[in-house]
């Protein structure tokens, strides 16, 4: 059985522009110790995927009308906010991609990490501050004594960033939801950042579901990757062969507007045309119809679904025109 | 070159932390930036990289007088900044613009995203209603966002979406000099290439200057023409871009680029990335000589102590203007 287990999962905003469709029937499932990456476009529905899992959708505006969200064959839609919480503080944990809005700015630091640590495995205040200074000094804070005594303001952005990320892995989770985890962190941290993720992986099993617009840290870190736009799974599949030869044109865009230090600098970089959809107002058709540079008369009637490629079982992806795009992306 | 815009001179700014020592007796002080200079010409990007937690951001919000300095000087277009009052910075509120790391904590959450635009620019009484409606849509089209987007709140957007706000609204002031601090890192790799691609055409426009700080080295190699790397509240080289990545003289520089993790999974599994050794230090307790010392991987190479007990000054290495601060032979 797989560790998780998301079957048609849909969240919309009800907004007084209309409703908003950020998630629009997402299937995938994850085993444990499986790392799964999930790269899109902005906007795309990548932190309310995570949220819709979670049980955290903001509602009002945000509905949750999913299938079902299985963890070990448990379903997490159907739980009491007091199971929810207990799974979240226990089994699940999640960084969240913007610190400021999840750390409490007029609690310390030692305050919001101990929470969780005397609430949910009922450490003594000492044996948590401890385990606290531990955690920080995990993710490359020096000092940490002295640093649990600090609010979030007087910390710089990716020390705030590295708080959440020990607040994530101090409970040790089986599946760990991580939203842009190292965005403000430089490479050097960055990279002690994912070996510390690969380590709790390797001990405990932790399956992990890696969000980042960093295609190389995806290349370095994911089994498999999801690629989202406008709310859909557009194209999935284990890393190396997706990354090689994208198959759906979103992902080509995708790739080629990655900066690299080997590329001419003098040279704009390739982006992909024209504006992101609408979510409240989406195109009959395939949404990235309007700026696909293969677009068919066809795609704009009807909606392409994620389908398995016929010369690749592992892989699936949202395209009418897949077995006629030209065989590799001209990079 | 150009003249100048902005000159920073031994810019410092130290942040009082709990007492200590005898009895309390003993201020103590987080030197977040401790002695940087660099000069920003019009039209040129100097690009400002370095760990997290090296005063990068302290380092800018003191520069747009978010903090008084605690020493040193800001002279904008000659005139000194880091002196004047709240009152006396005024007429340069609307020339030198910020885009904040945090575009979460730095969007009025009460404000629909129309009025965050319109708003500066009604206080700096840039056009009538109308037409400031009308440049806040363009804005938010250059930005790769919806122009009717105009009437939602910052709680609407995704992450990404938010930091394109702060970018429009650091543009709708028509700046002459925008201190950039992450502007990109929370955009997908496609926007990111829209974003950077508008900041380069709007600099050859208007002739603007940045000050652009990324931790992204692919990108700050795209954007910038000079690159100046911090360590520990101090600047320990500087170089123009392509002096920068071809020839990095600092052994930190070194090791930062040996980390830029690439898209490619076959370079990615071959790749040498030079591990720094040690803890990183705390700026509340810098280490002695040359800060970089216990981490530095080619200190063997210097006789003696020197490293651990001499600080290194910022001076010129190899080619052309390129400095760095340290003890090992050019
Ligand atoms: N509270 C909300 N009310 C209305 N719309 C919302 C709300 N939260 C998110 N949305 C919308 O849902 C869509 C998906 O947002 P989400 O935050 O999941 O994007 P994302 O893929 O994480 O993007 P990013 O990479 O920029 O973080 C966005 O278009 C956003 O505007
Ligand atoms: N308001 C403040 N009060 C006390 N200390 C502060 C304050 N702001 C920043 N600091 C400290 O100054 C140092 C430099 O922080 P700064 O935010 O400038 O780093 P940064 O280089 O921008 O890092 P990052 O890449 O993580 O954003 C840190 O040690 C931080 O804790
Ligand atoms: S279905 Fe058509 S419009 Fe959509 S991505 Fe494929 S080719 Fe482009
Ligand atoms: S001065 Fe010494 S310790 Fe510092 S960077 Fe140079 S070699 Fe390394
Ligand atoms: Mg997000
Ligand atoms: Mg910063």
């Amino acid at each position: 059985m797989a560790l998780l287990d998301v079957n048609d999962l849909r969240v919309r905003f009800e907004t007084h522009h209309g409703t908003v469709r950020a998630v629009d029937g997402v299937s995938f499932s994850l085993d444990e110790g499986e790392t799964l990456g999930l790269v899109g476009e902005s906007g795309s529905g990548k932190s309310v995927t995570n949220l819709g899992i979670m049980g955290l959708v903001p509602s009002p505006p945000g509905v949750v009308e999913a299938g079902h969200v299985l963890l070990e064959g448990r379903d997490l839609v159907q739980m009491s906010d007091a199971q929810l919480r207990s799974v979240r503080g226990n089994e699940v944990s999640m960084i969240f991609q913007d610190p400021m809005t999840s750390l409490n700015p007029l609690l310390t630091v030692e305050r919001q990490l101990t929470e969780v640590l005397e609430l949910h495995r009922n450490m003594t205040r000492a044996e948590a501050r401890r385990a606290a200074a531990k955690g920080l000094d995990e993710v490359g804070i020096p000092e940490p004594e002295r640093r649990l005594e600090q609010y979030p303001h007087e910390l710089s952005g990716g020390m705030r960033q590295r708080v959440m990320i020990a607040m994530g892995l101090l409970c040790e989770p089986k599946l760990l939801l991580a939203d842009e985890p190292t965005t403000a962190l430089d490479v050097t941290i960055q990279a002690q950042i994912l070996e510390l993720m690969k380590d709790l992986q390797e001990r405990r099993g932790t399956a992990i579901i890696l969000v980042t617009h960093d295609l190389g840290v995806v290349a370095g870190m994911a089994d498999r990757v999801h690629v989202m736009y406008a709310g859909r799974l557009v194209e999935t599949g284990p890393i190396g062969s997706l990354f090689k030869d994208p198959r759906h044109p979103y992902t080509r865009g995708l790739l080629q507007s990655v900066p690299r230090l080997t590329g001419d600098p003098d040279v704009p970089l390739s982006s992909i045309p024209g504006q992101p959809p609408d979510l409240a107002a989406l195109p009959p058709g395939c949404s990235f119809a309007p700026r696909c540079s293969f677009v068919q008369p066809t795609c704009e009637l009807d909606r392409p679904d994620l389908a398995r490629l016929p010369s690749d079982e592992a892989r699936s992806s949202a395209c009418f025109e897949n077995e006629n795009l030209p065989a590799k992306a001209d990079q | 070159m150009s003249e100048a815009i902005l000159e920073v001179r031994d810019l410092s700014k130290h942040f009082p932390m709990g007492k200590s020592g005898w009895r309390n007796s003993q201020q103590t002080w987080l030197k977040a930036v401790d002695g940087v200079s660099f000069d920003l010409h019009r039209g040129q990007t100097l690009g400002l990289v370095g760990e997290s937690g090296c005063g990068k951001s302290t380092c800018a919000r003191t520069i747009v007088g978010l903090y008084p300095p605690t020493s040193g000087s800001i002279r904008f277009e000659g005139n000194d900044l880091g002196s004047l009052s709240a009152r006396g910075w005024a007429p340069y509120r609307r020339k030198i613009q910020m885009i904040f790391q945090d575009p979460f904590a730095s969007l009025d959450p009460r404000q629909t995203v129309g009025s965050i635009l319109t708003e500066p620019m009604a206080i700096h009484k840039l056009g009538k209603p109308r037409e400031r409606r009308l440049r806040s849509m363009q804005l938010l089209e250059a930005v790769g966002l919806n122009p009717r987007h105009l009437y939602r709140y910052p709680h609407e957007f995704s992450g990404g979406q938010r930091q394109r706000i702060g970018i429009a609204r650091a543009l709708a002031l028509e700046p002459e000099v925008i201190i950039c601090d992450e502007p990109v890192s929370a955009l997908d790799v496609s926007i990111q290439a829209q974003v950077i691609n508008l900041l380069g055409e709007l600099q050859e426009r208007f002739n603007l200057a940045y000050l652009f700080i990324a931790h992204d080295l692919a990108v700050v190699r795209h954007i910038c023409q000079r690159v100046a790397v911090m360590y520990l509240g101090r600047v320990v080289e500087v170089a123009d871009r392509d002096t920068l990545f071809a020839n990095p003289s600092h052994p930190y520089t070194r090791s930062l680029l040996s980390a830029v993790p690439d898209v490619d999974p076959e370079v990615e599994s071959v790749r040498q990335r030079i591990v720094l050794r040690g803890d990183v230090p705390s700026p509340l307790t810098p280490p002695s000589g040359c800060t970089f010392h216990p981490r530095c991987p080619e200190r063997e190479q210097v006789p003696g102590d020197r490293c651990s007990v001499e600080v290194p000054l910022l001076q010129g290495s190899g080619s052309g203007d390129q400095q760095r601060t340290c003890h090992l032979d050019t």
